[in-house]
Formats: structure tokens, sequence, C-alpha cells
């Protein structure tokens, strides 16, 4: 049984060693799919729902991708990746984009050869106690157990900061969100450190989120986005502008539900260009001139995305703090439509 | 003593007295308790302390499962069901059973399939484990992986009609030049099967033809206990046969092939499996080009296999060792050749040795199929670890879903066991 597999799969290995030279929009184009790498499940970024359809808030960036090159948002195929399997996946050209809450640093930018393409979200690490502990200052915390993740720049942040405050702690590491959980609920450490988003959506599970406390030091940046390889930069520029496509759409309040609307008689030229019904600007990234209202329309503009997935009203209940737009005193912002 | 009349003894038992009941601490539960459970001071204290942290266990655990919630939309509202009392959530179970069994991308209206296909690997199992059957249902046996392979993956029928093809040639070849060579048999079956599949790869166009196709399931969307089931039969079952064939070949006379087989068993042993899925998963996808590579299925397949097949050569040599001599040279003066000899006397007795061996191997194996939730497959533990405990609803369930995991490798392993311990007393020939 697995020989015929090998066969055809060498057969298929030889046949498409010759077409693989083209550029990644090309190859997009040519697939009739985009490959989309996502985490293997985090609340409110991507996870799959009962019926198997990924939803969250970086899935929602793979499919305006997926709907501005193709013009079908559901026509991605997600790949599910590891904090240790996302950049061999995506440097050896597995999947096309990496959209995976992923920490834009200078040697995954220059030394691992990727591109980032933007900021989804602006996080930073945070630390979680549980009440009783009685501390309230992450200065309070020498000689504790701290709960880290493996593999991500949380790590090489918390020994950071110790070392700084020439205070000692004694790390457990660990592999996932879900295991940290269980860990730290089981009393294993003293201490959970990751995301303050992770740490927020993380809390709202437990049964008594009122007994644990989210400590007020943040200390790190952690500038969360999409990335692509280097060296590409006709299909870095579709995904960069996107994803800008979705912010600037939130700027100017098209929606998903006055997109039509607004595509029809809008008297706003950046919105014009932006829907495609002035200037060229979807020639010019090599798609249709509806690339960015089909992105819009699939899940709404950045605003709409992070209310469904991740906002006030989800169990999550993050609030926009620094994402919100540059206009309401946060960080999202977008070069111009011109 | 003679003239001693018999009036002289005053009474006679003529009948038996009916015999008493036993002392009531002599008998029945009483006795047993008193020499199983209370024998001496200490014994009597360990009990106990044992019935104590049995008493502890099951109150705790007993209104738990109890209690249980099997039908809610979240975690949270099972949490409000239960109001503060302790019990468990199974609902998460019954929402998404279908995805720890299938995975979550197998597309839900072809379940049957995967289904059907474990079904029939029972049928196709049986010939093999229990060799009373009739010999005939091995034809079954033979037919199974191409049926299996057909059912999973679906695609056209050409696929596993070709591979089948492609084996019976290189069976017939074999059986016609066995009798003469070995060797001449067993390189020319191989030769002659990939030739057909070469062959047969230009001959159909796999694309084109759609009769008799189903709908075909590529192996990213495979996952589950489904997974797990897959990985574990397939590696099993083809790691045998290569490590009998490094076994013997690490006994072997020729010094290039010894010391091949050496090598790779060394190498391979001294490799953790994690490390091995690993180049599989990550290295591999270098060596092909973008979007072509070996299917991620397959690659883990082979690294599994070599992983188990090196265990079990070891696991025979020393079957082979435990042999006396005189069973080798009984071999030689009874006129067989190498292969002849292998397969009527030595192996058979050999294998009978390391059945407990084998069957510890594939019983670890079948668990360390796990391993391949880390290279971001779904298996069982993958559903459980990525998708499940990330959703929204189910985010905080762990007892429920790791007890069901444990539950199912529960129940395959032990069942495993049994038949071992079953095929041990069949073929213990020894009369000890």
């Amino acid at each position: 049984m697995k020989k015929s597999v090998i066969f055809g799969a060498m057969t298929v290995a030889g046949l498409a060693a010759g077409a693989a030279a083209a550029g990644t929009l090309e190859d997009v184009k040519a697939r009739g799919k985009l490959n989309c790498g996502v985490t293997t499940g985090l609340v409110g970024f991507a996870a799959p729902d009962a019926n198997g359809e990924w939803e969250g808030f970086d899935v929602a960036v793979c499919r305006a991708v997926a709907a501005a090159v193709l013009g079908d948002g559901s026509a991605v195929e997600f790949v599910p990746t590891t904090g240790k399997t996302r950049f061999t996946a995506l440097a050896s050209g597995e999947i096309d984009m990496l959209a995976r809450n992923t920490t834009w640093t200078f040697s995954r930018d220059v030394d691992l050869k990727f591109t980032f393409v933007g900021v989804n979200y602006y996080d930073g690490q945070g630390f979680m106690v549980p009440k009783e502990l009685g501390v309230s200052s992450a200065k309070d915390l020498d000689g504790a157990t701290v709960c880290i993740q493996t593999g991500t720049t949380t790590e090489l942040n918390l020994a950071d900061f110790f070392r700084a405050n020439n205070i000692s702690y004694e790390p457990v590491p660990i592999e996932t969100n879900a295991e940290a959980q269980q860990q730290y609920l089981a009393g294993a450490c003293d201490v959970y450190t990751t995301d303050a988003s992770g740490l927020a959506a993380t809390r709202a599970t437990f049964e008594a989120p009122g007994d644990h406390a989210l400590l007020p030091e943040i200390i790190s940046k952690e500038p969360l986005g999409p990335l692509v390889r280097h060296g590409d930069d006709a299909w870095g520029d579709v995904v960069r502008w996107t994803l800008n496509a979705l912010i600037t759409a939130e700027e100017l309040g098209v929606t998903s539900a006055n997109i039509g609307e607004m595509a029809a008689n809008t008297n706003n030229p950046e919105v014009a260009r932006l829907l495609g019904t002035e200037g060229n600007l979807g020639e010019m990234l090599g798609l249709d001139a509806g690339w960015a209202k089909a992105a819009i329309m699939v899940g709404g503009n950045y605003g709409e995305v992070f209310a469904k997935n991740i906002g006030e009203d989800t169990p999550i209940g993050l609030s926009r703090g620094l994402n919100a737009q540059w206009t309401n005193g946060g960080l999202i912002y977008s070069p111009p439509f011109r | 003593m003679s003239d001693q009349s018999t009036n002289s003894i005053a009474f006679v038992r003529t009948q038996e007295v009916p015999s008493m009941p036993p002392p009531y601490t002599a008998a029945g539960p009483i006795r047993w308790m008193r020499e199983n459970l209370f024998a001496t001071p200490l014994n009597g204290l360990l009990t106990l302390v044992a019935l104590y942290f049995i008493y502890a266990i099951l109150s705790g655990t007993l209104p738990w499962i109890a209690n249980g919630i099997w039908d809610s939309p979240s975690l949270a509202a099972c949490r409000d069901m239960l109001d503060g009392a302790s019990g468990a959530c199974f609902a998460v179970l019954t929402e998404r059973w279908h995805q720890l069994l299938f995975g979550f991308t197998y597309p839900s209206d072809i379940y049957w399939r995967p289904t059907l296909a474990f079904v029939l690997f029972f049928f196709a199992a049986a010939p093999v484990l229990f060799f009373d059957l009739p010999r005939k249902l091995l034809v079954f046996t033979g037919l199974f992986p191409f049926i299996a392979f057909y059912l999973i993956w679906g695609g056209s029928v050409f696929t596993p009609l070709l591979a089948l093809v492609g084996v019976l040639a290189g069976y017939f070849v074999y059986a016609r030049y066995v009798a003469s060579n070995f060797a001449v048999g067993f390189l020319g079956g191989i030769i002659s099967a990939a030739l057909v599949w070469w062959l047969g790869g230009f001959v159909i166009p796999e694309h084109e033809i759609t009769e008799g196709a189903m709908r075909s399931v590529p192996s990213r969307d495979l996952g589950g206990f489904m997974l797990n089931m897959m990985l574990g039969v397939t590696c099993v079952s083809l790691s045998l046969p290569i490590g009998i064939a490094l076994a013997l070949g690490r006994q072997s006379d020729m010094p290039f092939i010894k010391y091949i087989c050496v090598v790779f068993i060394e190498f391979v042993r001294g490799v953790p499996l994690i490390t091995l899925l690993f180049v599989a998963s990550v290295m591999l996808s270098y060596f092909f080009p973008p979007g072509s590579g070996v299917d991620l299925f397959i690659r883990v397949v082979i690294m599994i296999t070599l992983f188990a097949s090196a265990y079990i050569a070891e696991v025979i040599r020393g079957g082979l060792a435990a042999l006396p001599k005189g069973q080798y040279e009984a071999a030689d003066s009874l006129g067989l050749d190498y292969a002849q000899s292998m397969r009527l006397i030595i192996l058979p007795q050999a294998l009978k040795i390391s059945i407990p061996g084998i069957v510890n191997v594939s019983v670890g194996l079948f668990k360390d199929t796990t391993l391949v939730s880390v290279i971001s497959m779904f298996d069982l533990v993958g559903m459980i670890r990525g998708p499940i405990l990330a959703s929204t609803e189910w985010n905080g369930v762990y007892w429920e879903l790791f007890g069901f995991a444990a539950l199912l490798f529960f129940v395959t392993c032990y069942g495993i066991s049994q038949y071992s311990q079953w095929l041990e007393r069949r073929l213990a020939t020894d009369h000890r």
C-alpha cells in the first residue's frame, strides 16, 4: 500500500520540480489555494471549531490575503505549525505566508531571512500570579518558579528581565499554552508568563478568574505580525497591503456591512482608491481592481476582526489598548493608499 | 483377648457423626480475610491503609463521573450547570468525539470509510493472529492493505490496483525462482514489482480516469485516533519483516552485509525517535522542491518503521542467540540450505522465544505514535493539545479529554498484551 504512494509521490515530485521557480504570487494563483501557516491552536488567534473550520484573529489575515489574491476567502489551506516547525515550514516553501502570532525581531527578520510585512497585534509580555501569593510587582518575584513556553521570545525576555533586576528564578519549560495553563493551576509554578493577550485569554477560562492577578509590569515589546520569505518582494507587497487595507478600512469607516454602498457612491478619493473604483492600485500589485474590497468583505475591517475574535464582547475580552487606531491614541497605523 | 465379649464395650458408633460446620473464623469470607488480608498485624495495617487509599480515590472520582454533564455547548455552560458542585464536563467528548477519532479535517460525510477499514482490519488480522482459522483467509489479509488504502485515502481505484498488480508480479517471480535460489527469487521479485509500477505509471494517466474514483482525502487531513491506529498498524507490520532481515543480517558471515546491519541498528537505536520525526518533518522538506515533497505521512511511517525495526532486530537476535547450537547443526545435517534452515528450523523457534519482546516493542511503538503531535500532525494527543484546548468553548478541559485518550490507548494495548499471553500459552510446546 505504501509503495504505491511513494511511487505516486515520486512521479509528482518529478513533474513539479520544473515548475517551482516562479514567484509566490504566481504559484498561489496557479494553485488556486493559499498555503497559510497558523498555530496549532491559540484561543482567539487560531483554532478550528467543531466543524473543522479555522477561525481566529490570525486566521482572518490568511483569509483576507486569499480573498485579495484569489477572490475567495475560503481558498486557504491552513498548515498548523508549532513554535519549532514554523520557520522551517516557511523557509522550505511549504507555506506561502506565516500568520502565527510571531514576534517581529531583528534576528528573525535579518538572520532567518524573513520579511515581516506589518504588525497586526501589539503585544507585550506580562506575568500572572495567584492572588494568594501576595505579589504586587514582578520585581518581588525573587526565587519564583516560572512556567514559560520554550522556543519563544518570551523565554529570552524573561532571562533578560530577571538578570537586569538581579533576581533569580527557576524556569519550568512547557510546550503549549494549554499545558502551561494546567501546570500553573496545578501549582507546578508560581508565575505564568507569556504575552499579555495570552494571559488574559487564559485567565478568562479559569474556574475562578478573580483569584489570579496580572502584574503591572509589561517587560517586552511583542509586535506580532504576518511574515513571508525574503527575496520575493512582489508577494510581500501583496500581504503587506492586504493587512494595510484592513487597517485603512477601519480608519475610513468602511465595514463589511456598508462596503457595497461605499464602493458605489463615495466622494472620499482614498476610499475610492482603496475599493478600486478609482485609480489602478490593484493592477500595480498584480491583482484585480476589487482586491481590497474582497479582502474586507471576508471578515470585515481590522476593527471588526478584532471585535469578533478577541474583543471585549468575546470570552477573551481584550480591550483595544495599543491596538486602537492612531486616531484613537493607539499604534495601528497604515501608510496611505495613494 | 479372644474371650472378650462384645458387650464389654459400652457403645459402638455405627453411624458417622454428622460433621459440624467449621468454626466461623475458619471458613467462608472471614477465613479468607484472615488468611489474605489480616494474617499478621503488619499485613492488617497495610490492608487498612490500602483500603483508605482506594476509598479516597473513589470518593473523589466517582461523584465527579456520576455528576458529569454530557450535554452542554461550552465549558462555561458546564460550570454554570454544575453550579459549584464537583463534576466532569463530558460534553466536550459528545461534541468533539468525531475530531478525537478522525481529526478535524477529515470530511465528516465519509467517516464510514475509515470505520469500514477498521472493521475489515479485524478480519484481515484474524488469520494472522489465530492460526487455527482456515489458511485461505490469508488471501483477504493480503488484499487488505490495498482495500484500506483505497477506503481511507480514496482517489482513483487504479492506484491501489496497480500496486496490487506489482506485488502479484513480484510474488510470482519470487515463487518461480525461489526453489532454485532464494536470492534470485527475492531480488527478482522486488525488481519485477518495481518494473510493473514504473511501467504502470506511464500506462495509467492518474488524474484522467474517474471511474471507480472515490473522493480523495489528502494525508494532511488524517488525524485523531485513526492516525494513531494507522501509524501503529502500518509500522508494526512493516517493521517485523525488516527487523527479522536485520537480525539475520547481523549474524551473517558476509562482512559487508553484517556491518551495514550493525551500523544501521546501532545508529537508529542511538537516536531518539523524536529526532527522527523532526528530520522527517523539517529536514526532508529542504531536499524536495517546494510543495512537492513526499507525503508527510509516508515520511513519518518510514522513520517510525526504521526506528521500530532496529529494536525488533535486537529482540529477534536475542531469540536467535537463545537457540542451542545443535539446532543450527541439525538443520545443516539435514542438507537444508540457509534459507530453508532459517525458514523451517531456526526462525519458528527463535520467533516463539521473542514473542514477549516483540509485543513489548509493538505496544511501546503504538504509544510512541503520539509523538507525531510535536511535528504538528493531529493525532489523538495532538487534537487535544492543539485545536480542542485552543477553542474558545473548551479551553480548560483536561481530565475528561486525557482520560478519554488514556482509555482508548489502554483498551488497545491491553488487548495486544492479552493476545500475546494467549499466543505464548498456545505455542508452549516444551512441556515445562
